[in-house]
């Protein structure tokens, strides 16, 4: 299977299954093609030579060419991995990532939080220290022989338990040596209680820290407010500042939801780049349909043309020599993610769980609160076999929908959580995030093209 | 090819041979959680 598409002045084809990523002229464009439609292939000199201008057997070097992209396994691939995915997710049950929910509760109270104001549409709690440590214990000792093992404080706002957050992390300093082990953590906050304490351990144990920031200022505070209902946004841009100015160079996002309400999100992500931020993330908002401020279908040329014209920018700026990097556009095409991972997905369920604040497991923090998705707990690990297995037998295979796409490797199917909020299972699709999805890689490559040219 | 320029990437096939340490980031963790994309995450296998 192959993908083409013209973006920029460039004109790109992927070869899915190889992972290769051909930059070719036009004539190469259209010859490659007419061969993937099946046209005769004096046929396609015919018709080439004519449309070009060109002596025919330009066109047939061009022809001469991709048949040797073929022979080399770069162009036209059949799919050499079909089978695959189902036994991968069931080769292993270690576990190597957790997301600590170690507080159900938050102190903004953002309109479109898909934790419903930090709650998970239960009761407000915070993690105790002994079912924390428990859930580190469990992680180690479910992890068999991974040695790095993911853990992110999660919330609601997890600095509303920061002594619990630094006890934890301190516990697990100490086992990880003679475990063999390499704890990362990861602390995703609103900023609000960020002071010079919380910046400084962070700096010293967080692996990467991620920062909540919709962006402008107005955008910002029409959704992300405080219970008095004002917005939060000059209380934290002065503190994530002063955080990443202290960080180095340590890894960190900003992490903007963009809605309805700004679709222009490119503005946005431009700002935090005013404000002196350089790793930046925009995520598409998740909500009901129905919400005010949730995403339309007459959103989508907008959103299609906003990533554009991020991927523009950001060429620009690499060029001027102060660069910016976007999470959905860091793609190493030389160094990326095996096949393996590609199949597999993102882990949710099977080698990925979410830590409520007592001790239940979830598949990730998005069906935190969804009773049907209770998998076990961090004392008798995970005990609803059946739910297992439905996540096991989750990847790019079991979604009829993604046979035919050429994103299949690199989304491997998607989200399962959006899959099942979209179409009622995780073996469902969320065809609006596909759309976006499918953009942002288009996207990603063409400026990877543009870029090797640098 | 005068026509078609191949950018280096990795060989699919070729990391089915050596891939599958595990040892990569998982999707989730980094910044997105709420859309699930592995292809920007990176590989920790020198082999793979």
């Amino acid at each position: 299977m192959i993908h083409q598409y013209k973006l920029d002045g460039y004109n790109i084809v992927l070869d899915v299954y190889s992972g290769s990523v051909h930059v070719v002229d036009d004539l190469a464009y259209d010859v490659i093609a007419a061969m993937d439609s099946g046209t005769d292939e004096a046929q396609i000199v015919a018709d080439i030579s004519l449309k070009y201008g060109e002596d025919e057997a330009e066109v047939r070097e061009c022809i001469d060419d991709v048949h040797e992209l073929k022979a080399q396994g770069k162009l036209f691939t059949e799919d050499p991995f079909a089978g695959l995915a189902p036994k991968l997710k069931h080769r292993s049950k270690d576990i190597k990532a957790l997301c600590l929910h170690v507080a159900h509760t938050c102190n903004l109270n953002c309109q479109y939080c898909f934790a419903s104001q930090g709650k998970f549409h239960g009761e407000r709690a915070l993690m105790s220290f002994e079912v924390g440590k428990q859930a580190l214990d469990f992680l180690a000792a479910h992890s068999g022989n991974h040695r790095n093992l993911e853990v992110d404080f999660f919330g609601g706002e997890p600095l509303m338990n920061w002594d619990v957050v630094k006890r934890l992390v301190l516990y697990a300093r100490e086992i990880e040596g003679p475990l063999n082990k390499n704890f990362r953590f990861t602390l995703t906050t609103n900023g609000m209680l960020l002071n010079d304490e919380v910046i400084d351990f962070c700096n010293e144990h967080m692996h990467n820290v991620v920062l909540s920031l919709d962006g402008r200022r107005k955008v910002h505070d029409r959704l992300r407010k405080d219970y008095a209902g004002r917005g939060s946004y000059s209380r934290i841009v002065p503190k994530f500042q002063h955080f990443v100015e202290k960080r180095g160079d340590k890894s960190y996002y900003m992490r903007g939801t963009f809605t309805h309400f700004n679709t222009d999100f490119t503005k946005d992500i431009f700002h935090m780049a005013d404000l002196g931020f350089t790793e930046l993330s925009m995520e598409p908002v998740v909500c009901a349909p129905g919400d005010p401020y949730a995403l339309t279908e007459e959103d989508l040329p907008v959103l299609y043309e906003q990533y554009e014209i991020l991927a523009r920018d950001m060429l620009r700026r690499a060029r001027e020599g102060k660069p910016i990097t976007f999470y959905h556009y860091m793609i190493s095409l030389d160094h990326g993610p095996c096949i393996y991972k590609r199949l597999s997905g993102c882990g949710s369920g099977t080698e990925y769980f979410a830590v409520t604040p007592w001790g239940d497991l979830y598949p990730c923090h998005q069906f935190v609160g969804d009773e049907k998705y209770l998998m076990g707990n961090i004392w008798d690990g995970v005990t609803n076999s059946a739910l297992e297995d439905e996540f096991r037998d989750c990847n790019v295979e079991s979604r009829p929908e993604c046979k035919d796409c050429w994103a299949r490797l690199y989304c491997s199917g998607g989200c399962a959580a959006n899959a099942y909020h979209a179409g009622g299972n995780i073996n469902a699709i969320y065809e609006y995030g596909c759309k976006l999805f499918r953009k942002r890689i288009e996207c990603a490559i063409m400026l990877q093209a543009a870029m090797a040219e640098l | 090819m005068k026509r078609i320029k191949t950018l280096q990437t990795k060989d699919l096939k070729n990391s089915a041979k050596n891939g599958g340490c595990g040892e990569c980031q998982t999707s989730c963790q980094s910044a997105c959680k709420t859309s699930c994309g592995v292809a920007n995450q990176k590989c920790e296998n020198k082999k793979g």
